[in-house]
């Protein structure tokens, strides 16, 4: 069948195989000369494609969950919205969550994903107090900070690539309300949205949105957010409810380009002024805050048959700055500006292919057009040589070189899946393109 | 417990989306098949997502002579019972081998008259509850491709429509469900017209429906309804030469 991530690109011919018992999981594994495992498909390019993908999601049962000290054990295909129906009534929250609830516990483990609040809490890797790997050679291995550290930490952030990650052990964190107070605060340019990071670094969740098509002095111009979560007494209802996560379904792929760029800019303009002008805080929905794209199900399908490439790098601290002006003016000049463009401050990071390092990154939705490839080499260029690193998750098309200069622990993840995966079992159409199966220096 | 239901073949994967469902709407349950660690593993997933009772227990379908007692151990009375397992078989194979043919008629017949024979006398005595048979459409007209597995679902599918004409009036209901093509491990190696096939998950709301809605028979996906009243209107000289 025909597979392609999130994004719509690549589409490759895959054997989908899934699994109900860690059984059934080591007969796959073991008839397979070359696989991958994969979960609900939301990363967006080829890090979970390849000729034969294990397949996940069938395999999501809790297996135990203590409400009184918060902590939760389950089957890695469950989903992160299946989680939070389950935790979420008993008065608890993940302590770390991307962008969407659409995917599953395994492959946010195997991005070693961060949220908003990265810079107090780090990624998801962090709060995972012990994980079961059934490695590529049969044997399942238990992992954590005591147990395997070294390979514990590699799996958190290694794209499924040492191990397919049956459970784990998470811990989760206390909630009083289902509803997040938040402030949004206009931001004239990018010094400006860059201290706001700095200036309220003591909140919870922070992040910001970018109109990238400003230039001269607005450029970097934006929307900086923050929020905690409401305390009971200060939630417009104390009682927790489960959200009930009711979307519109967009039902087919558009036939045309949904966004022009002039569309963009007077909707980025629209959107600045009107968020600008509301001073004092919100109180919102944990679904409207943390998961805004998830009420409109299928939204990649706006981009059209093509599908579209999302590009998030993180720069280090003493280059962000500097590094940022230049990305934005490259895409100034490119005429094609990204839909969406979000920035993050990080804190430190842990795996050695874990994305996270202290600094700002910026994630940009680029349809594809002719032209967007050569704008992001010209864009891989600048995150190089200032230091920077691509999301694995996110990345259908960077050059191994990116990968080997931006994580210089590479080496050490890749003598580690020597050890562990000497066949080479586990391989991905990323893992081949970036070098990650053999080492190549 | 209170009034659980005991889902018969539980490691089916329409059995498996109906515990769902089920469970959502709270009824405790009893999950009866022969992989019993699995099945303890699913009861507690259960319990955890939606605050129920839910405990495995070992089932074996083809050992009628212990079907009384495993239906008499059960520490409370079901008030439902869902039969949900079957085999496909080789049909092939059937037409050459004893072992094959016996197989899958003792499944799925033999071995539903068994334990439903035990189930309905108890529902009958406590004047409450529902027995809810899966069969297939294939039980509806016999075909060359799978008359012995057919023969055995029509057999189940007049069992079913008996039982429910004997216990009309006492306070039980008798469902009978008729899946056409559903895309699950039973079918995993089949070529299925995907129009005309059911995911697990629209299988078992269409069963939940059935059992809350007070339904009789039902099929599912619903077009399957009339596709098989064509089927059968059939005349036999024009279906004997026909290949479908």
């Amino acid at each position: 069948m025909l597979v392609s991530n999130w994004n719509n690109c690549p589409r490759v011919e895959a054997a989908m195989r899934s699994f109900r018992s860690q059984e059934e999981a080591r007969d796959i594994l073991g008839q397979t000369d070359r696989c991958i495992p994969r979960g609900l498909g939301r990363s967006y390019g080829d890090c979970s494609l390849g000729e034969n993908i294990i397949s996940t999601p069938g395999f999501r049962r809790f297996i135990h969950l203590d409400p009184a000290k918060g902590i939760l054990e389950c089957e890695a295909g469950t989903s992160l919205d299946q989680i939070l129906s389950v935790i979420i009534p008993h008065g608890w929250f993940l302590p770390v969550t991307p962008g969407t609830s659409r995917v599953t516990l395994g492959g946010a483990i195997a991005s070693d994903v961060h949220g908003k609040n990265h810079h107090l809490h780090g990624a998801l890797g962090r709060h995972v107090l012990d994980l079961r790997l059934l490695t590529p050679q049969g044997h399942v291995l238990v992992c954590s900070k005591n147990e395997n550290p070294a390979i514990f930490q590699a799996v958190c952030g290694g794209m499924g690539l040492l191990g397919l990650i049956l459970s784990a052990r998470i811990s989760l964190m206390p909630l009083e309300s289902v509803f997040i107070r938040q402030k949004t605060i206009p931001a004239y340019d990018l010094d400006e949205l860059m201290s706001f990071f700095d200036s309220h670094h003591q909140s919870t969740y922070t992040v910001a949105w970018m109109d990238c098509l400003q230039r001269g002095r607005h450029l970097g111009r934006g929307l900086f957010m923050h929020g905690e979560h409401c305390r009971s007494h200060e939630a417009p209802q104390s009682q927790l409810i489960p959200p009930g996560c009711k979307g519109i379904s967009i039902p087919f792929t558009l036939p045309f380009r949904a966004l022009t760029p002039a569309g963009i800019k007077a909707f980025n303009s629209l959107y600045f002024h009107r968020k600008s002008r509301r001073t004092g805080y919100e109180i919102s929905s944990i679904e409207s805050f943390f998961y805004p794209l998830d009420a409109l199900a299928n939204w990649n399908l706006l981009y059209g048959k093509k599908g579209f490439l999302q590009y998030q790098f993180v720069l280090p601290r003493s280059t962000s700055r500097s590094g940022l002006q230049k990305i934005l003016q490259h895409i100034n000049s490119f005429g094609q500006p990204p839909y969406l463009a979000v920035l993050k401050l990080l804190g430190k990071g842990q795996g050695p292919l874990s994305f996270a390092q202290p600094g700002y990154t910026l994630a940009l939705d680029f349809p594809i057009r002719p032209g967007v490839f050569s704008l992001l080499n010209a864009l891989d260029r600048v995150v190089q040589k200032l230091g920077g690193r691509i999301y694995l998750a996110k990345d259908a098309r960077m050059k191994k070189h990116m990968l080997w200069e931006g994580y210089p622990r590479a080496k050490e993840f890749v003598e580690l899946k020597k050890r562990l995966d000497p066949e080479n079992k586990l391989s991905s159409l990323q893992s081949r393109r970036l070098g990650l199966c053999q080492n190549p220096y | 417990m209170s009034k659980p239901v005991l889902i018969l073949g539980a490691g089916s994967d329409i059995a498996r989306a109906l515990a769902h469902q089920l469970g959502a709407a709270k009824y405790d349950l009893y999950l009866a098949g022969r992989n019993l660690e699995e099945l303890q593993k699913d009861a507690r997933d259960l319990e955890i997502r939606y605050a129920i009772k839910a405990r495995g227990v070992y089932f074996d379908a083809l050992d009628f002579a212990s079907h009384e007692d495993f239906y008499d151990s059960l520490e409370t009375r079901p008030y439902g019972v869902v039969l949900a397992f079957g085999v496909l078989g080789d049909e092939s194979l059937a037409r050459s081998s004893r072992e094959q043919w016996e197989k899958i008629i003792h499944t799925n017949y033999t071995g539903c008259v068994s334990i439903l024979t035990v189930a309905a006398n108890r529902l009958e005595q406590a004047k409450e509850g529902f027995v809810a048979g899966i069969s297939s459409v294939a039980g509806d007209r016999g075909r060359a491709a799978n008359y012995v597995y057919g023969s055995a679902k029509a057999g189940l599918s007049i069992f079913l429509s008996g039982l429910r004409n004997r216990l009309h009036g006492s306070g039980v209901r008798v469902i009978t469900v008729k899946p056409g093509f559903v895309r699950t491990r039973m079918t995993r190696d089949l070529e299925l017209p995907p129009r005309l096939t059911a995911t697990p998950e629209q299988a078992a709301r269409d069963i939940f429906q059935a059992i809350t809605k007070k339904r009789d028979i039902i099929y599912t996906l619903w077009i399957w309804r009339w596709i098989m009243l064509v089927i059968k209107s059939i005349p036999e000289k024009i279906f004997k030469r026909m290949s479908i």
